[in-house]
Protein backbone atom coordinates (compact mmCIF):
# COMPACT_ATOMS: atom_id res chain seq x y z
CA UNK A 1 0.00 0.00 0.00
CA UNK A 2 2.59 2.26 0.91
CA UNK A 3 4.93 1.45 -1.68
CA UNK A 4 1.80 2.13 -3.75
CA UNK A 5 1.20 5.45 -2.49
CA UNK A 6 4.93 6.72 -3.40
CA UNK A 7 4.04 4.90 -7.31
CA UNK A 8 1.17 7.52 -7.08
CA UNK A 9 3.72 10.46 -5.92
CA UNK A 10 5.97 9.90 -8.74
CA UNK A 11 3.20 9.76 -10.99
CA UNK A 12 1.96 13.09 -10.07
CA UNK A 13 5.22 14.38 -9.59
CA UNK A 14 5.99 13.77 -13.37
CA UNK A 15 2.98 14.73 -14.93
CA UNK A 16 3.41 18.28 -12.33
CA UNK A 17 6.99 18.80 -14.18
CA UNK A 18 5.58 18.21 -17.84
CA UNK A 19 2.33 20.64 -17.00
CA UNK A 20 5.27 23.49 -15.82
CA UNK A 21 7.07 23.56 -19.68
CA UNK A 22 3.95 23.46 -21.06
CA UNK A 23 2.81 27.50 -21.72
CA UNK A 24 -0.32 27.21 -23.40
CA UNK A 25 -2.86 25.68 -20.92
CA UNK A 26 -2.04 27.88 -18.56
CA UNK A 27 -2.54 30.99 -20.79
CA UNK A 28 -6.20 29.07 -21.49
CA UNK A 29 -6.44 28.95 -18.10
CA UNK A 30 -5.87 32.88 -17.49
CA UNK A 31 -7.91 34.01 -20.78
CA UNK A 32 -11.09 31.85 -20.45
CA UNK A 33 -12.41 33.01 -17.25
CA UNK A 34 -11.81 36.43 -18.46
CA UNK A 35 -14.02 36.51 -21.20
CA UNK A 36 -16.27 34.80 -19.40
CA UNK A 37 -16.32 37.08 -15.99
CA UNK A 38 -15.67 40.84 -17.39
CA UNK A 39 -16.82 40.14 -20.78
CA UNK A 40 -19.85 37.88 -20.64
CA UNK A 41 -20.23 39.41 -16.64
CA UNK A 42 -20.61 42.95 -18.05
CA UNK A 43 -23.16 42.33 -20.61
CA UNK A 44 -25.19 40.85 -18.51
CA UNK A 45 -24.63 43.12 -15.75
CA UNK A 46 -25.69 46.21 -17.93
CA UNK A 47 -27.50 44.77 -20.97
CA UNK A 48 -29.68 42.24 -19.67
CA UNK A 49 -32.47 41.81 -17.19
CA UNK A 50 -31.89 42.70 -13.46
CA UNK A 51 -31.16 39.63 -11.26
CA UNK A 52 -33.45 38.58 -8.45
CA UNK A 53 -31.53 38.97 -5.83
CA UNK A 54 -30.15 41.99 -3.36
CA UNK A 55 -26.77 43.18 -3.25
CA UNK A 56 -25.19 40.94 -5.88
CA UNK A 57 -24.99 42.10 -9.52
CA UNK A 58 -24.32 39.59 -12.31
CA UNK A 59 -20.85 39.22 -12.50
CA UNK A 60 -20.53 38.68 -8.66
CA UNK A 61 -23.48 35.79 -9.42
CA UNK A 62 -21.41 34.39 -12.11
CA UNK A 63 -18.27 34.24 -10.63
CA UNK A 64 -18.17 31.25 -8.29
CA UNK A 65 -19.47 29.31 -11.86
CA UNK A 66 -16.43 30.51 -13.98
CA UNK A 67 -14.60 29.25 -10.63
CA UNK A 68 -16.17 25.77 -10.55
CA UNK A 69 -15.88 26.40 -15.12
CA UNK A 70 -11.98 26.66 -15.07
CA UNK A 71 -11.81 24.09 -12.80
CA UNK A 72 -14.03 21.48 -14.62
CA UNK A 73 -12.30 22.64 -18.26
CA UNK A 74 -8.83 21.47 -16.31
CA UNK A 75 -10.06 18.65 -14.79
CA UNK A 76 -11.87 16.68 -17.36
CA UNK A 77 -9.35 17.42 -19.62
CA UNK A 78 -6.67 16.22 -17.77
CA UNK A 79 -7.55 12.90 -18.97
CA UNK A 80 -5.97 13.96 -22.15
CA UNK A 81 -2.73 13.37 -20.54
CA UNK A 82 -3.18 9.66 -20.04
CA UNK A 83 -4.39 9.85 -23.78
CA UNK A 84 -0.92 11.48 -24.49
CA UNK A 85 0.80 8.83 -22.49
CA UNK A 86 -1.07 6.21 -24.24
CA UNK A 87 -0.47 7.45 -28.05
CA UNK A 88 3.34 8.12 -27.05
CA UNK A 89 4.03 4.75 -25.04
CA UNK A 90 4.76 6.18 -21.58
CA UNK A 91 1.21 4.18 -20.67
CA UNK A 92 2.76 1.16 -21.49
CA UNK A 93 6.35 1.80 -19.73
CA UNK A 94 4.06 2.36 -16.06
CA UNK A 95 2.18 -0.41 -17.28
CA UNK A 96 4.98 -3.00 -17.34
CA UNK A 97 6.84 -0.91 -13.88
CA UNK A 98 6.11 -3.25 -11.38
CA UNK A 99 3.45 -0.54 -10.00
CA UNK A 100 -0.51 -1.51 -8.94
CA UNK A 101 -3.15 0.08 -11.83
CA UNK A 102 -4.55 1.94 -8.91
CA UNK A 103 -1.25 3.58 -8.19
CA UNK A 104 -1.60 4.82 -12.09
CA UNK A 105 -4.82 6.26 -11.34
CA UNK A 106 -4.59 7.94 -7.97
CA UNK A 107 -0.99 9.64 -9.51
CA UNK A 108 -3.17 10.82 -12.33
CA UNK A 109 -5.94 12.18 -10.52
CA UNK A 110 -4.00 13.75 -7.92
CA UNK A 111 -1.97 15.44 -10.34
CA UNK A 112 -5.14 16.50 -12.19
CA UNK A 113 -6.79 17.82 -9.19
CA UNK A 114 -3.37 20.01 -8.13
CA UNK A 115 -3.45 21.49 -11.99
CA UNK A 116 -7.53 21.90 -12.33
CA UNK A 117 -7.38 23.01 -7.97
CA UNK A 118 -4.78 25.84 -9.32
CA UNK A 119 -6.65 27.02 -12.02
CA UNK A 120 -9.65 27.44 -9.90
CA UNK A 121 -7.73 29.47 -7.69
CA UNK A 122 -6.49 31.33 -10.21
CA UNK A 123 -9.97 33.06 -10.95
CA UNK A 124 -10.44 33.06 -7.10
CA UNK A 125 -7.92 35.71 -7.21
CA UNK A 126 -9.50 38.27 -8.73
CA UNK A 127 -12.33 38.84 -6.25
CA UNK A 128 -11.24 42.10 -4.75
CA UNK A 129 -11.88 43.43 -8.75
CA UNK A 130 -15.67 42.30 -8.60
CA UNK A 131 -16.22 43.81 -5.16
CA UNK A 132 -16.54 40.68 -3.09
CA UNK A 133 -14.95 40.46 0.52
CA UNK A 134 -13.98 37.25 2.09
CA UNK A 135 -12.61 36.78 5.67
CA UNK A 136 -9.91 34.08 6.16
CA UNK A 137 -12.40 31.12 7.10
CA UNK A 138 -14.69 31.60 3.96
CA UNK A 139 -11.01 32.06 1.55
CA UNK A 140 -10.19 29.05 3.03
CA UNK A 141 -13.33 27.17 2.56
CA UNK A 142 -13.13 28.44 -0.93
CA UNK A 143 -9.94 26.42 -1.45
CA UNK A 144 -11.20 22.99 0.21
CA UNK A 145 -14.29 23.43 -1.99
CA UNK A 146 -12.11 24.23 -5.38
CA UNK A 147 -9.77 21.58 -4.83
CA UNK A 148 -12.29 18.98 -3.54
CA UNK A 149 -14.20 19.61 -7.05
CA UNK A 150 -10.97 19.03 -8.74
CA UNK A 151 -11.07 16.33 -7.63
CA UNK A 152 -14.25 15.04 -8.79
CA UNK A 153 -14.04 16.34 -12.00
CA UNK A 154 -10.44 15.09 -12.74
CA UNK A 155 -11.95 11.47 -11.93
CA UNK A 156 -14.41 12.29 -14.67
CA UNK A 157 -11.29 13.05 -17.15
CA UNK A 158 -9.62 9.94 -16.08
CA UNK A 159 -12.67 7.55 -16.75
CA UNK A 160 -13.19 9.13 -20.00
CA UNK A 161 -9.58 8.28 -20.86
CA UNK A 162 -10.03 4.76 -20.08
CA UNK A 163 -12.41 4.36 -23.22
CA UNK A 164 -11.08 6.79 -25.28
CA UNK A 165 -7.75 5.94 -27.00
CA UNK A 166 -6.89 9.00 -29.17
CA UNK A 167 -6.17 12.99 -28.73
CA UNK A 168 -9.03 13.87 -31.59
CA UNK A 169 -11.27 11.65 -29.77
CA UNK A 170 -10.64 13.44 -26.37
CA UNK A 171 -10.90 16.78 -28.44
CA UNK A 172 -14.08 16.16 -28.48
CA UNK A 173 -15.28 15.39 -24.65
CA UNK A 174 -15.09 19.67 -24.57
CA UNK A 175 -18.48 19.88 -26.78
CA UNK A 176 -20.18 16.64 -25.56
CA UNK A 177 -19.43 16.16 -21.85
CA UNK A 178 -17.82 19.90 -20.58
CA UNK A 179 -20.49 21.86 -22.16
CA UNK A 180 -23.03 20.48 -21.65
CA UNK A 181 -22.41 19.77 -17.97
CA UNK A 182 -21.17 23.41 -17.66
CA UNK A 183 -24.54 24.78 -19.18
CA UNK A 184 -26.89 22.45 -17.27
CA UNK A 185 -25.33 23.59 -13.75
CA UNK A 186 -26.83 26.91 -13.27
CA UNK A 187 -23.71 28.29 -13.59
CA UNK A 188 -24.61 31.29 -15.14
CA UNK A 189 -28.21 31.98 -14.14
CA UNK A 190 -30.71 31.56 -11.23
CA UNK A 191 -32.85 28.70 -11.23
CA UNK A 192 -36.06 30.71 -10.55
CA UNK A 193 -38.23 31.15 -13.34
CA UNK A 194 -36.69 28.28 -15.66
CA UNK A 195 -38.63 25.64 -17.35
CA UNK A 196 -39.17 22.38 -15.11
CA UNK A 197 -37.51 20.86 -17.44
CA UNK A 198 -34.34 22.49 -17.19
CA UNK A 199 -34.78 22.29 -13.71
CA UNK A 200 -34.79 18.63 -13.47
CA UNK A 201 -31.67 18.15 -15.65
CA UNK A 202 -30.00 21.09 -13.11
CA UNK A 203 -30.87 18.91 -10.68
CA UNK A 204 -29.62 15.67 -11.95
CA UNK A 205 -26.22 17.07 -13.07
CA UNK A 206 -23.49 16.71 -9.76
CA UNK A 207 -21.62 19.25 -11.12
CA UNK A 208 -24.60 21.64 -10.18
CA UNK A 209 -23.66 20.94 -6.18
CA UNK A 210 -20.16 22.02 -6.90
CA UNK A 211 -21.69 25.58 -8.40
CA UNK A 212 -24.17 25.39 -5.48
CA UNK A 213 -21.53 24.81 -2.95
CA UNK A 214 -19.17 27.80 -4.39
CA UNK A 215 -21.95 30.17 -4.64
CA UNK A 216 -23.28 29.33 -0.47
CA UNK A 217 -19.93 29.64 0.45
CA UNK A 218 -18.63 32.80 -1.53
CA UNK A 219 -22.09 34.85 -1.77
CA UNK A 220 -23.62 33.80 1.34
CA UNK A 221 -26.68 32.38 -0.75
CA UNK A 222 -29.11 30.05 0.61
CA UNK A 223 -28.29 26.63 -0.15
CA UNK A 224 -27.46 23.08 1.13
CA UNK A 225 -23.67 22.47 1.49
CA UNK A 226 -23.84 18.93 3.41
CA UNK A 227 -25.94 18.06 0.22
CA UNK A 228 -23.58 19.19 -1.64
CA UNK A 229 -20.76 18.08 -0.62
CA UNK A 230 -22.28 14.38 0.00
CA UNK A 231 -22.94 14.51 -3.63
CA UNK A 232 -19.58 15.68 -4.50
CA UNK A 233 -17.93 13.29 -2.66
CA UNK A 234 -20.59 10.09 -3.42
CA UNK A 235 -20.22 11.00 -7.15
CA UNK A 236 -15.99 11.19 -7.02
CA UNK A 237 -16.18 7.61 -5.08
CA UNK A 238 -18.39 5.97 -7.95
CA UNK A 239 -16.36 7.21 -10.86
CA UNK A 240 -13.20 6.87 -9.17
CA UNK A 241 -14.06 3.21 -8.69
CA UNK A 242 -15.61 2.96 -12.17
CA UNK A 243 -11.93 4.12 -13.85
CA UNK A 244 -10.27 1.45 -11.54
CA UNK A 245 -12.18 -0.91 -12.95
CA UNK A 246 -12.50 -0.12 -17.02
CA UNK A 247 -8.51 0.63 -16.51
CA UNK A 248 -8.08 -3.24 -14.76
CA UNK A 249 -10.35 -4.24 -17.63
CA UNK A 250 -7.57 -3.08 -20.31
CA UNK A 251 -5.52 -6.18 -20.65
CA UNK A 252 -5.36 -6.03 -24.49
CA UNK A 253 -2.62 -3.71 -25.72
CA UNK A 254 -2.32 -3.62 -29.42
CA UNK A 255 1.01 -3.13 -30.74
CA UNK B 1 15.11 -17.74 -18.09
CA UNK B 2 12.05 -18.36 -20.48
CA UNK B 3 10.20 -21.02 -20.89
CA UNK B 4 7.26 -20.96 -23.43
CA UNK B 5 4.76 -23.97 -23.87
CA UNK B 6 2.17 -24.54 -26.20
CA UNK B 7 0.97 -20.78 -26.37
CA UNK B 8 -1.73 -19.94 -28.40
CA UNK B 9 -3.16 -16.02 -28.77
CA UNK B 10 -5.65 -14.74 -31.52
CA UNK B 11 -7.17 -11.43 -31.89
CA UNK B 12 -10.67 -11.65 -32.81
CA UNK B 13 -10.83 -15.00 -34.37
CA UNK B 14 -7.06 -14.35 -36.17
CA UNK B 15 -4.53 -16.87 -34.79
CA UNK B 16 -1.28 -14.68 -34.14
CA UNK B 17 0.15 -17.30 -31.98
CA UNK B 18 -0.78 -21.10 -32.65
CA UNK B 19 1.33 -23.70 -30.14
CA UNK B 20 4.59 -21.43 -29.71
CA UNK B 21 6.93 -23.29 -28.13
CA UNK B 22 10.52 -22.87 -27.25
CA UNK B 23 13.11 -21.71 -24.25
CA UNK B 24 15.72 -19.30 -23.79
CA UNK B 25 18.91 -20.53 -20.92
CA UNK B 26 20.16 -17.74 -18.32
CA UNK B 27 23.06 -15.49 -20.69
CA UNK B 28 21.89 -16.48 -23.66
CA UNK B 29 20.85 -14.25 -26.88
CA UNK B 30 17.97 -15.10 -28.25
CA UNK B 31 16.52 -14.10 -31.73
CA UNK B 32 12.90 -14.15 -33.02
CA UNK B 33 13.42 -13.54 -36.96
CA UNK B 34 10.04 -13.22 -38.71
CA UNK B 35 8.52 -10.54 -40.83
CA UNK B 36 5.80 -8.26 -40.10
CA UNK B 37 2.52 -10.40 -38.96
CA UNK B 38 4.43 -13.35 -38.08
CA UNK B 39 3.61 -12.61 -34.11
CA UNK B 40 6.78 -11.11 -32.59
CA UNK B 41 4.68 -8.09 -31.26
CA UNK B 42 2.35 -10.46 -29.67
CA UNK B 43 4.92 -12.74 -28.58
CA UNK B 44 6.25 -9.69 -26.42
CA UNK B 45 3.23 -7.95 -25.26
CA UNK B 46 2.77 -11.62 -23.47
CA UNK B 47 6.48 -12.26 -22.55
CA UNK B 48 6.23 -8.24 -20.89
CA UNK B 49 3.19 -9.54 -19.12
CA UNK B 50 1.13 -7.00 -21.05
CA UNK B 51 -1.01 -9.45 -22.44
CA UNK B 52 -2.84 -12.97 -21.12
CA UNK B 53 -2.52 -15.72 -24.00
CA UNK B 54 -5.54 -17.52 -24.91
CA UNK B 55 -3.89 -21.28 -23.63
CA UNK B 56 -0.27 -22.84 -22.91
CA UNK B 57 2.13 -21.29 -20.16
CA UNK B 58 5.01 -19.02 -19.92
CA UNK B 59 7.47 -19.06 -17.23
CA UNK B 60 9.78 -16.37 -17.03
CA UNK B 61 13.23 -15.96 -14.51
CA UNK B 62 11.84 -19.00 -12.46
CA UNK B 63 8.18 -17.21 -11.82
CA UNK B 64 5.07 -18.40 -13.77
CA UNK B 65 3.05 -15.81 -15.52
CA UNK B 66 0.01 -16.49 -14.99
CA UNK B 67 0.25 -15.87 -11.01
CA UNK B 68 3.75 -13.98 -10.46
CA UNK B 69 2.84 -11.17 -13.21
CA UNK B 70 5.12 -8.55 -10.67
CA UNK B 71 8.10 -10.21 -10.13
CA UNK B 72 8.05 -11.06 -13.79
CA UNK B 73 8.49 -7.26 -14.27
CA UNK B 74 10.40 -6.49 -11.80
CA UNK B 75 13.13 -9.09 -13.18
CA UNK B 76 13.00 -7.21 -17.11
CA UNK B 77 14.10 -4.71 -19.05
CA UNK B 78 12.11 -4.00 -22.17
CA UNK B 79 12.88 -1.56 -25.27
CA UNK B 80 9.97 -1.69 -27.95
CA UNK B 81 10.16 -0.83 -31.22
CA UNK B 82 8.52 2.89 -30.97
CA UNK B 83 10.19 4.69 -28.10
CA UNK B 84 8.30 5.36 -25.02
CA UNK B 85 10.52 7.62 -23.80
CA UNK B 86 8.59 11.25 -22.45
CA UNK B 87 10.46 13.95 -24.56
CA UNK B 88 9.08 17.05 -22.75
CA UNK B 89 11.36 15.51 -20.09
CA UNK B 90 15.32 15.76 -20.08
CA UNK B 91 17.35 12.22 -20.60
CA UNK B 92 18.30 12.32 -16.09
CA UNK B 93 14.44 12.94 -15.40
CA UNK B 94 13.67 9.66 -17.44
CA UNK B 95 15.72 7.51 -15.68
CA UNK B 96 15.13 9.26 -12.22
CA UNK B 97 11.06 8.27 -12.94
CA UNK B 98 11.74 4.63 -14.34
CA UNK B 99 14.33 3.80 -11.13
CA UNK B 100 11.38 5.36 -8.35
CA UNK B 101 9.22 2.96 -10.39
CA UNK B 102 11.40 -0.18 -9.96
CA UNK B 103 11.84 1.05 -6.00
CA UNK B 104 15.84 1.42 -6.62
CA UNK B 105 16.35 3.34 -3.76
CA UNK B 106 16.83 7.28 -4.39
CA UNK B 107 20.67 7.42 -3.60
CA UNK B 108 21.69 4.75 -5.72
CA UNK B 109 19.42 5.44 -8.62
CA UNK B 110 21.48 8.70 -8.62
CA UNK B 111 24.40 6.84 -8.82
CA UNK B 112 23.03 4.36 -11.57
CA UNK B 113 21.77 6.91 -13.52
CA UNK B 114 25.09 8.84 -13.73
CA UNK B 115 26.97 5.63 -14.85
CA UNK B 116 24.77 4.45 -17.12
CA UNK B 117 24.21 7.85 -18.96
CA UNK B 118 28.32 8.09 -18.85
CA UNK B 119 28.28 4.57 -20.30
CA UNK B 120 25.60 5.20 -23.27
CA UNK B 121 27.81 8.32 -23.97
CA UNK B 122 25.08 11.25 -22.89
CA UNK B 123 26.58 12.19 -19.92
CA UNK B 124 26.57 15.67 -20.91
CA UNK B 125 22.84 15.68 -22.25
CA UNK B 126 21.84 14.48 -18.81
CA UNK B 127 19.82 18.03 -18.37
CA UNK B 128 18.49 17.99 -21.89
CA UNK B 129 15.27 17.66 -22.90
CA UNK B 130 15.03 14.29 -24.86
CA UNK B 131 12.65 15.72 -27.87
CA UNK B 132 16.48 17.62 -28.98
CA UNK B 133 17.72 14.09 -29.15
CA UNK B 134 18.33 12.30 -32.39
CA UNK B 135 17.09 8.63 -33.22
CA UNK B 136 20.21 7.40 -31.98
CA UNK B 137 20.80 8.79 -28.66
CA UNK B 138 17.08 8.39 -28.21
CA UNK B 139 17.48 4.78 -28.40
CA UNK B 140 20.83 4.80 -26.48
CA UNK B 141 18.76 6.18 -23.33
CA UNK B 142 16.36 3.93 -23.31
CA UNK B 143 19.07 1.28 -23.27
CA UNK B 144 20.20 3.05 -20.35
CA UNK B 145 16.87 3.50 -18.60
CA UNK B 146 16.24 -0.71 -19.73
CA UNK B 147 19.16 -1.51 -17.71
CA UNK B 148 18.79 0.91 -14.73
CA UNK B 149 16.63 -1.54 -12.62
CA UNK B 150 19.14 -4.34 -13.52
CA UNK B 151 17.53 -6.78 -14.58
CA UNK B 152 18.30 -10.68 -15.30
CA UNK B 153 16.47 -10.23 -19.11
CA UNK B 154 16.59 -7.63 -21.70
CA UNK B 155 13.92 -7.64 -24.50
CA UNK B 156 14.34 -6.22 -27.56
CA UNK B 157 11.26 -5.79 -29.84
CA UNK B 158 12.76 -4.57 -33.30
CA UNK B 159 14.73 -1.92 -31.17
CA UNK B 160 16.69 -0.64 -33.98
CA UNK B 161 13.88 -0.15 -36.35
CA UNK B 162 14.14 3.53 -38.03
CA UNK B 163 17.48 3.61 -37.27
CA UNK B 164 20.54 4.31 -40.13
CA UNK B 165 22.78 0.91 -40.33
CA UNK B 166 25.29 2.96 -38.90
CA UNK B 167 23.26 3.69 -35.52
CA UNK B 168 22.19 0.26 -35.27
CA UNK B 169 25.85 -1.22 -35.43
CA UNK B 170 26.70 1.72 -32.40
CA UNK B 171 23.15 -0.05 -30.37
CA UNK B 172 24.74 -3.33 -31.09
CA UNK B 173 28.20 -2.34 -29.86
CA UNK B 174 26.67 -0.97 -26.84
CA UNK B 175 24.80 -4.07 -25.77
CA UNK B 176 27.72 -6.27 -26.88
CA UNK B 177 29.98 -4.53 -24.34
CA UNK B 178 27.38 -4.71 -21.71
CA UNK B 179 26.99 -8.18 -21.61
CA UNK B 180 30.51 -8.37 -21.31
CA UNK B 181 30.23 -6.23 -17.86
CA UNK B 182 26.81 -7.78 -16.58
CA UNK B 183 24.82 -10.98 -17.03
CA UNK B 184 22.17 -10.54 -19.01
CA UNK B 185 20.11 -12.75 -21.19
CA UNK B 186 18.45 -11.42 -23.93
CA UNK B 187 15.29 -11.60 -26.28
CA UNK B 188 15.37 -9.65 -29.38
CA UNK B 189 12.67 -9.68 -32.40
CA UNK B 190 14.58 -8.42 -35.59
CA UNK B 191 13.63 -8.55 -39.05
CA UNK B 192 17.44 -7.57 -39.73
CA UNK B 193 19.71 -10.10 -40.91
CA UNK B 194 23.21 -9.02 -39.14
CA UNK B 195 21.21 -8.91 -35.55
CA UNK B 196 20.23 -12.97 -36.22
CA UNK B 197 23.70 -13.29 -36.89
CA UNK B 198 24.98 -12.19 -33.71
CA UNK B 199 22.28 -14.29 -31.70
CA UNK B 200 23.69 -17.29 -30.21
CA UNK B 201 20.76 -18.72 -30.86
CA UNK B 202 17.53 -18.01 -33.05
CA UNK B 203 13.68 -19.49 -33.52
CA UNK B 204 12.28 -18.33 -36.78
CA UNK B 205 8.58 -17.31 -36.59
CA UNK B 206 5.88 -17.59 -39.12
CA UNK B 207 2.27 -17.00 -39.19
CA UNK B 208 2.62 -17.41 -35.59
CA UNK B 209 4.58 -20.66 -34.91
CA UNK B 210 8.50 -21.52 -34.77
CA UNK B 211 9.34 -23.54 -37.59
CA UNK B 212 12.69 -23.74 -37.27
CA UNK B 213 15.41 -23.02 -33.74
CA UNK B 214 18.87 -23.61 -33.60
CA UNK B 215 22.18 -21.53 -33.73
CA UNK B 216 22.32 -19.57 -37.27
CA UNK B 217 25.46 -21.64 -38.06
CA UNK B 218 23.75 -25.01 -37.48
CA UNK B 219 20.41 -24.07 -39.09
CA UNK B 220 22.38 -22.92 -42.07
CA UNK B 221 24.04 -26.24 -42.23
CA UNK B 222 21.09 -28.26 -41.61
CA UNK B 223 18.92 -26.54 -44.37
CA UNK B 224 22.00 -26.26 -46.53
CA UNK B 225 21.47 -22.18 -47.21
CA UNK B 226 24.60 -20.10 -47.39
CA UNK B 227 23.09 -17.02 -45.74
CA UNK B 228 19.84 -16.22 -43.21
CA UNK B 229 18.14 -14.62 -46.11
CA UNK B 230 18.35 -18.00 -47.98
CA UNK B 231 17.53 -20.17 -45.55
CA UNK B 232 14.41 -17.95 -44.24
CA UNK B 233 13.20 -17.70 -48.17
CA UNK B 234 13.93 -22.02 -48.14
CA UNK B 235 12.00 -22.17 -45.29
CA UNK B 236 9.20 -19.77 -45.68
CA UNK B 237 9.15 -19.05 -49.38
CA UNK B 238 9.14 -15.54 -48.84
CA UNK B 239 12.10 -12.90 -48.09
CA UNK B 240 12.62 -11.38 -44.72
CA UNK B 241 12.64 -8.11 -45.75
CA UNK B 242 9.80 -7.80 -47.40
CA UNK B 243 7.68 -5.34 -46.36
CA UNK B 244 4.27 -6.03 -46.96
CA UNK B 245 2.01 -6.01 -44.29
CA UNK B 246 1.21 -9.25 -43.29
CA UNK B 247 -2.71 -9.86 -42.60
CA UNK B 248 -2.18 -9.84 -38.88
CA UNK B 249 -0.77 -6.02 -39.22
CA UNK B 250 -4.02 -5.62 -41.81
CA UNK B 251 -6.21 -6.46 -38.93
CA UNK B 252 -4.35 -4.85 -36.02
CA UNK B 253 -4.85 -2.01 -38.23
CA UNK B 254 -8.34 -1.88 -39.04
CA UNK B 255 -9.12 -2.45 -35.59
CA UNK B 256 -7.19 0.75 -34.71
CA UNK B 257 -9.25 2.62 -37.59
CA UNK B 258 -12.31 1.18 -36.37
CA UNK B 259 -11.73 2.38 -32.97
CA UNK B 260 -10.80 6.06 -34.41
CA UNK B 261 -14.06 6.06 -36.01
Amino acid sequence: MTSGLKDSYYIMKRDLIRMTRQKMPLIGAVVRPILWLFFLGTGLKFGFIALPLVGINWQQYIFPGIIAMNVLFSGVMSGATIVWDREFGFLKEITIAPIPRWSIILGKVLSGTIIAGCQGVLVLAVYPLLGISLGFLQLAQTLLAIFFIAMAVTAVGVLLAARIRTLEGFGAVNNFVVMPVFFLSGALHPLSNIPDWLKILIYLNPFSYAVDLLRVILLGLDGDPVLDILTIVLFTNVIFLSALYLFAQRRQYYP
Amino acid sequence: MISVERVSHSFHGYPALKNLSFSVSPGECFGLLGPNGAGKSTLINILVTLLQPDSGSVTINGWPLATEAAKIRSSIGVIFQDSSLDERLTAHENLYFHAMFYHVPPREASQRITALLAMVGLADRSNDRVITFSGGMKRRLEIARSILHQPQLLLLDEATVGLDTQARRRIWDYIASLRQDYPLTILLTTHYLEEAEICDRIAILDHGAVIACDTPARLKEIHGQKTLDDLFLHLTGRDLQDSETGELERLKAALRVRRIK
